[in-house]
């Protein structure tokens, strides 16, 4: 199995779209850093709205690196899965359409030990591009901006949770993201395996997710409790319930707390439910399928 | 000629309690005002904190630095405080800077404690503050209750006790409520995480909403001086 995953991660970093994905999240962080260094004051002022009129706001320290990773991470984990659907959208229907998917599955090895080697290679390729990603916004955030408290701005709540406070939510929301992204692999490497070419899973897999993501930001009572619980768009922004604290009766947020755990581990279960079914079904189809090409 | 000298004699037994309750409420600031006199500067040690609606913000150590005649500022060195605008009132000796007519407002008791309300009309018609009242325990010269009414920033209400830097008229604890602004940003802008468990605001909720601040202190440092430098 570990010699399988060796040659699938083989496979993966010999082909130059996969460093598309690094080279696209590194620009993309970067471009938000500069920006956020030489205006980042106009941003803080946006999300504070007309609390500037009857509070007295420190700019320069809300300003910091865990403020502006919490900004890059709002921003891209929205497109991140496009990056994620390029590769595990590939995995199977790339061998397709190089015609050695034939070849393969006349190897002494199971189809589906053979699967599971491909999702594994597809997991650790998105593990990969969030370290990538959390080395970026996290890190040279912090060497560029400096560390303070952090200030998350929600819809009706404004946050404030001391530095001290921060970086195992940050551990604890990448790791979230991990899985959160994993999903979206595993619905494209379920794409691919009824696919000849790559393109089609790509781009089936971009569609469902904008859909998803659109119905899942949606502010319409009938789709609230009907389908939008059931979309894993909906839980895969559970990370951000990690920076969601618990307050006392006087509104003062207890540190080292979170607003619902219990919310998060559902949300986590489903997504992982979610995996299991569209892995268990690529399998499942992939046994079943007559190989042609 | 016997009736001029009775209405003269009625007038001045009527106005004249009125005329000493004045008399005796401007005596009273004076020397809450000479008690607060005996502090130049000060830095305090605290911990604040903030209870508004639409904010979590932990407990914060902050510090207060204070000079005469009305310089203060709140400073949280090792993270972010939002203190509100018109804080600079948590100091006493600015409520009673500056001129003002003095009126009597009678007694009343805060915490079973007597006190005597004395309101503040600022004579300076384009000053930030419009009125003031001020609930002063007369026997240890102490403001336990200010109420403040500026033009930009409502009323603020400042509550203080006491302990053992009760000498110089510096409160243990202070409360400070002010008014907040509602708080929203568009949810495509935040993208929140949604956990089922959102609630509806109810219907006529007012947008304004009454925030409190609480300062807890635990050490001052009087009269030693301060560099202009703390209050930038």
């Amino acid at each position: 199995m570990w010699q399988l995953l060796q040659i699938e991660l083989f496979k993966i970093f010999r082909k130059p779209r996969t460093y598309i994905s690094f080279v696209a999240i590194a620009a993309m962080v970067i471009i938000v850093q500069i920006a956020l260094k030489f205006d980042g004051r106009s941003y803080v002022e946006f999300i504070l709205g007309s609390l500037k009129d009857s509070l007295e706001i420190p700019y320069d320290t809300i300003l910091n690196g865990y403020f502006v990773c919490f900004v890059i991470l709002n921003l891209l984990l929205i497109h991140i899965p496009l990056l994620i659907a390029l590769v595990a959208g590939d995995s199977v229907a790339g061998e397709a359409n190089m015609g050695t998917l034939r070849l393969l599955v006349t190897k002494p090895v199971s189809r589906t030990q053979l699967m599971l080697a491909k999702f594994m290679a597809t997991v650790l390729y998105t593990a990969l591009l969030l370290l990538w990603m959390a080395f970026l916004a996290l890190l040279l955030s912090v060497l560029l901006f400096g560390v303070n408290d952090i200030i998350v701005a929600r819809n009706d709540v404004l946050e404030v949770i001391k530095s001290n406070d921060v970086l195992w939510r940050y551990i604890a929301a990448f790791a979230y993201a991990t899985v959160a992204l994993t999903t979206v692999a595993a619905l494209a490497f379920l794409l691919s395996v009824f696919a000849e070419n790559s393109i089609g899973p790509i781009v089936s897999t971009i569609s469902i997710v904008i859909v998803f993501t659109i119905l899942s930001e949606m502010q319409i009572p009938l789709y609230d409790r009907t389908v939008k619980p059931w979309l894993f768009t909906s839980h895969m922004l559970a990370w951000k319930g990690f920076f969601y604290t618990q307050t006392d009766s006087t509104h003062t947020s207890i540190p080292g707390s979170i607003e619902n755990l219990p919310a998060i581990l559902r949300s986590f279960g489903i997504l992982m439910g979610y995996i299991v079914l569209f892995v268990g079904s690529a399998i499942v189809a992939f046994k079943k399928k007559d190989i042609l090409s | 000629m016997i009736k001029t000298i009775i209405t003269g004699w009625l007038l001045v037994l009527v106005g004249a309690p009125a005329f000493t309750y004045a008399q005796d409420a401007t005596l009273l600031v004076q020397q809450v005002r000479t008690k607060l006199d005996k502090v130049n500067d000060y830095e305090a040690a605290g911990v604040m904190k903030t209870d508004v609606s639409f904010m979590k913000v932990p407990a914060a150590d902050v510090k207060v630095y204070f000079r005469k005649p009305g310089k203060l500022k709140i400073k949280n060195e090792k993270g972010i405080s939002l203190v509100p605008k018109g804080s600079v009132s948590i100091s006493l000796n600015n409520l009673l800077s500056g001129k003002y007519q003095v009126l009597d407002g009678g007694m009343d008791t805060i915490a079973g404690v007597p006190v005597r309300i004395v309101k503040l009309l600022p004579l300076d018609d384009n000053g930030e503050v419009v009125l003031s009242t001020l609930y002063i325990d007369p026997a240890k010269l102490l403001i336990l209750r200010a109420k403040t009414t500026t033009r930009e920033s409502g009323t603020n209400e400042l509550e203080m006790s006491y302990g053992k830097y009760a000498a110089y008229a510096l409160p243990d604890r202070v409360v400070f409520t002010f008014n907040a602004q509602e708080y929203k940003l568009p949810k495509g802008v935040t993208f929140d995480y949604d956990d089922g468990s959102s609630k509806q605001k109810p219907a006529g909720e007012t947008k304004s909403q009454r925030g409190k601040i609480e300062i807890a202190y635990s050490s001052y440092t009087i009269n030693k001086g301060l560099p202009d430098t703390v209050f930038e």
